[in-house]
């Protein structure tokens, strides 16, 4: 299969960035999005000029890594697939492709398509844990969990950190990333002591460093690769006003 | 000459760690607050042991490449940890574990170390759980198991297929916690280019900022390094496109001993390579070999018309298809261990019963399974995996079995340790995949997550304080010292010899090079004659890659190809030495096939009286590396001949 590329190019975090087109061919459709990019690449090197820089690691849809914005879509046109996964069988032949960075006030790009995404890292460190100290903790068995709860818990904690859910929203909010840890950590009673105080810390923290609100638009469902439910943020809606009521009383 | 002392504990084999422990010593507060640690990795063994140091109120700066640690290559392991929890009431017991474990790595492990291992891993499910890992359960609300291979029991915990994940997360939460506590630094997109030795010692790290380009300089009381395997060498593996072998590497050459390096795990179940532009291969969990059966076409014939499309696999009756695990091994069946399964396979394919278009491929079947439990009850153990075969192969394994053929996966071999995890550079602790510690000459499913969480909660906090009881005088040191000032000197020499040689080729033309080496010499089966052809032939190609790499770009800014070309030059070193170690031992064990030293049936043959050692390789400047022995003594386990059947 033959493309059209238009990648964006940003030398830095204060260059102004810019467009730039290129062409591959011979391309198979069984190859994925980023063994495409590394053909590009080798293209590019073999002209003697600078590669496009793009995160990557595990090209297996699970690190969180990869983070490309494909035609107006983070991660591309396929459902339920980080950029890695998605393979070239799902564009047209002869098609121009755009690929961008995230784009949001919180992810800074730092060059190319590759951005900051450290305020995530904040995020979670502001709460998004059980306080619980190696060595200290009692039997795996001795607090039953019912599988509902246990499996709901699980869908939270399939979040991979990957921003898309940002990166597709209007207001760049990152209220599912958030609601995925609380509404993981509130279903089980291992993490329901601490409930209240995670929840307001990482809401507070998530205000701080720059994202948006969230105006219930779902974008970030739709996109999100690992499908989680936008449910979560409901739920952390309901921690967090249980919080806020248990403060005022 | 460095004599290799493992240090085990006296006493019996059950209460050794204990003794240890009893024993060993311990810094006050206080004290703990002037000592620096600094951990590189983030994965499983360097996250936990990184909060856990935290928590004891040590110093901790801890690196990694990624730009964030919860993304380290321990994330993608899919189908589970082994405890010897016995909830599932079927016969398990610490000994089992360490018996199977031993007996998996084909006697080449050392007995204390796994022991304690096998000890410890109970204590880690207790931990996870703590955290709030959302492993699977039963409807009663309790913990749930399967089985992996070479086990008779229901051992592994799991999160679907995302076990690796959940546990990373947790051991992320807990270095979160820390961070947020203050006890720990974390500094990502950072690549160890070179370890600091001051008087002997280990006593800090030349970084390269992956974001910046520039060099910089962190000193420590002691360095733990959990830096990963090296199954990169290969170019095509299950490994993350960043996992590598440089800080290990630079280890070696730094004094450090590199154990058994041509123990590699060749997993059985990847999907098979489908063409020259691809960049990984892609794991498929053994976990799907508790459901799944394996098997190819009885009759060539049917097999041929296979490949060339003529016939589908759905077409073939019971009778004309040949479940070849089932009839070579009827005790283990689908379960034997990796190196095993692995083998056969190839086997099969070598004979010309492969399918696939290659022939480089054998079913892996979930018919009677889904006829046995429901496709509901498939796609809850395994949903994930089935969803990732589909997007790659587009091919519905609900429907049509799915394809796979053995692929790099898993390094055993490592940075030698003793049981302290120290290496033979005073103040250097080696953690995970990155050392050569518990696994012998072939890994157990499910058990490098084990291995890498308990050398991080468990292990160093114990170890590494022991050390640092004798270092509560030590100043700390600054990194004007000269040992810094030379060290940093040498890494820029080496990056702008990278950068300045403006050849002719990617990075990538070297790497495919070389892993192509590797796979057909020093890969599933190998031989004299193939090995020395190795060796030679990774000469030339290192040579050619110092004359004819091309590098583009800047050394002062984000550079990925300069990246890749610091790890490849290391693979370049590290792949002769993986030949070197494979040519020498002269026997077939674990994931180690000689094909010198096979039965007629082509089953694996060890040489105990020669080779029941671990092979530790000293670097030497100049001249050829010099191999020293570790003689491995088992007096807890009685040593047979492997059999599975
Ligand atoms: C696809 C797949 C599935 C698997 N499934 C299972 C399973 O189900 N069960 C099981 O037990 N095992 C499994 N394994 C094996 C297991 O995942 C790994 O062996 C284990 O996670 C390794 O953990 P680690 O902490 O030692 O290293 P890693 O997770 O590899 O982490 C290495 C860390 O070191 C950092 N690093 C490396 N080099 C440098 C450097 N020079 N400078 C700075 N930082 C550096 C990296 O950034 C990273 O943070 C699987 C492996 C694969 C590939
Ligand atoms: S590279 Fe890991 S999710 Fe895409």
């Amino acid at each position: 299969m033959n493309f059209t590329l238009k990648i964006w190019r940003q030398d830095g975090p204060k260059d102004k960035g810019r467009f730039e087109k290129y062409k591959v061919s011979d391309i198979s459709a069984d190859a994925s999005f980023l063994e495409m990019l590394d053909i590009l690449n080798e293209q590019l090197v073999d002209k003697f000029q600078t590669p496009v820089e793009f995160d990557h690691d595990c090209r297996e849809g699970i690190c969180g890594t990869c983070s490309l914005y494909i035609n107006g879509r983070p991660h591309g046109p396929d459902e339920a697939v980080t950029a890695c996964q998605l393979h070239m069988r799902h564009f047209k032949d002869g098609e121009t492709i755009t690929v961008e960075p995230w784009r949001a006030t919180a992810f800074p790009v730092i060059k190319d398509l590759m951005v900051d995404r450290s305020a995530f890292d904040k995020i979670i460190q502001a709460g998004g844990y059980v306080s619980v100290n190696t060595g200290s903790a009692p039997d795996a068995n001795s607090i039953p969990v019912t599988k509902k709860d246990a499996d709901l818990a699980f869908e939270g904690a399939a979040c991979i950190g990957c921003g898309a859910c940002v990166a597709a929203c209007k207001n760049a909010s990152a209220s599912l990333f958030v609601a995925a840890k609380i509404s993981q950590m509130a279903l089980l009673p291992q993490g329901k002591v601490e409930a209240k105080e995670r929840a307001e810390a990482m809401i507070a923290k998530m205000d701080e460093l720059g994202f948006g609100n969230c105006s219930n638009t779902y974008a970030c469902e739709a996109e999100c690769p690992k499908e989680i439910s936008v449910s979560h943020i409901a739920r952390m809606n309901r921690e967090f006003l249980n919080a806020k009521k248990d403060s005022e009383k | 000459m460095t004599k290799l002392e493992s240090k085990i504990p006296e006493g019996p084999i059950a209460e050794k760690w204990k003794n240890y422990r009893d024993k060993q010593g311990l810094v006050n507060p206080t004290n703990k607050r002037k000592l620096d640690i600094i951990v590189v990795g983030t994965g499983l063994a360097g996250a936990s042991a990184a909060a856990s140091f935290g928590e004891l109120g040590f110093n901790v700066k801890v690196f990694c490449i990624q730009d964030s640690p919860r993304r380290a290559h321990s994330i993608a392991a899919q189908g589970g940890i082994n405890a010897a929890k016995n909830y599932q009431n079927d016969g398990d017991s610490v000994y089992r574990l360490f018996y199977d474990t031993v007996k998996g790595g084909d006697y080449r492990a050392r007995e204390a170390n796994v022991y304690r291992l096998a000890e410890l891993s109970t204590e880690i499910i207790d931990q996870a759980v703590a955290q709030g890992v959302p492993f699977a359960r039963e409807y009663g609300g309790t913990l749930d198991n399967r089985s992996f291979g070479g086990a008779l029991v229901s051992r592994t915990f799991y999160a679907k297929g995302q076990t690796g994940q959940q546990l990373l997360l947790g051991a992320y939460g807990a270095l979160s916690k820390e961070i947020n506590r203050g006890s720990v630094e974390m500094y990502s997109r950072r690549e160890m280019l070179d370890l600091v030795m001051v008087d002997g010692s280990a006593r800090g790290v030349i970084m390269r900022n992956l974001v910046t380009g520039e060099l910089e300089r962190y000193s420590a009381h002691t360095v733990v390094m959990a830096t990963g395997g090296y199954g990169n060498a290969y170019f095509l593996s299950t490994n993350a496109m960043n996992s590598n072998a440089t800080a290990a590497w630079k280890a070696y050459k730094k004094g450090a001993f590199f154990a058994n390096p041509s123990y590699t795990q060749i997993h059985p179940t990847c999907i098979p390579v489908h063409g020259d532009y691809q960049s990984k291969l892609t794991l498929m969990s053994e976990s799907l070999r508790n459901d799944g059966r394996i098997w190819v076409p009885k009759k060539k014939e049917d097999a041929e018309k296979i490949r060339k499309g003529e016939k589908k696999p759905t077409d073939l009756s019971e009778e004309e298809r040949d479940y070849y695990l089932e009839r070579r091994y009827p005790a283990f069946g689908n379960l034997v261990p990796r190196d095993v399964a692995s083998r056969a396979a190839k086997e099969r394919c070598d004979a010309g019963y492969g399918v696939g278009p290659t022939g480089l491929a054998v079913y892996l079947d979930f018919k009677d399974a889904i006829e046995r439990l429901g496709r509901d009850a498939i796609e809850t153990r395994y949903g994930n995996l089935f969803q990732m075969y589909k997007k790659i192969v587009d091919d519905d394994p609900y429907e049509t079995p799915m394809m796979i053929y053995p692929a790099v996966h898993y390094t055993m071999g490592g940075l030698w340790v003793d049981y302290e995890l120290q290496s033979t550079i005073p103040g250097l602790f080696v953690a995970g995949e990155a050392n050569f510690s518990d696994h012998g000459a072939n890994r157990l499913g499910a058990s490098a997550l084990m291995q890498g969480l308990a050398d991080g909660y468990f292990v160093l906090p114990y170890t590494v304080q022991n050390f640092l009881a004798d270092k509560i005088n030590e100043p700390r040191l600054s990194t004007d010292a000269p040992e810094f000032e030379q060290t940093e000197k040498g890494v820029r020499e080496r990056l702008e010899k990278l950068i300045n040689i403006q050849g002719e080729h990617s990075v990538d033309h070297f790497h495919k090079r070389l892993g192509k080496i590797m796979w057909d010499y020093v890969g599933m089966s190998r031989n004299k004659e193939n090995l020395e052809e190795a060796i030679s032939m990774i000469r030339d190609l290192r040579e050619e890659f110092w004359k004819d790499v091309r590098i583009p770009g800047d050394i002062h800014d984000v550079n990925s190809e300069l990246e890749k070309a610091g790890r490849v030059a290391d693979f370049l070193e590290l792949g002769e030495l993986m030949a070197k170690d494979a040519l020498e031992r002269e026997e077939s064990s674990g994931g180690h096939f000689r094909e010198e030293y096979q039965t007629p049936e082509g089953e694996a043959v060890r040489d105990d009286e020669n080779y029941m050692h671990v092979s530790a390789w000293e670097y030497k400047e100049g001249e050829q590396p010099q191999m020293h022995k570790e003689h491995l003594e088992y007096k807890d386990i009685e040593v047979k001949t492997r059999s599975y059947k």
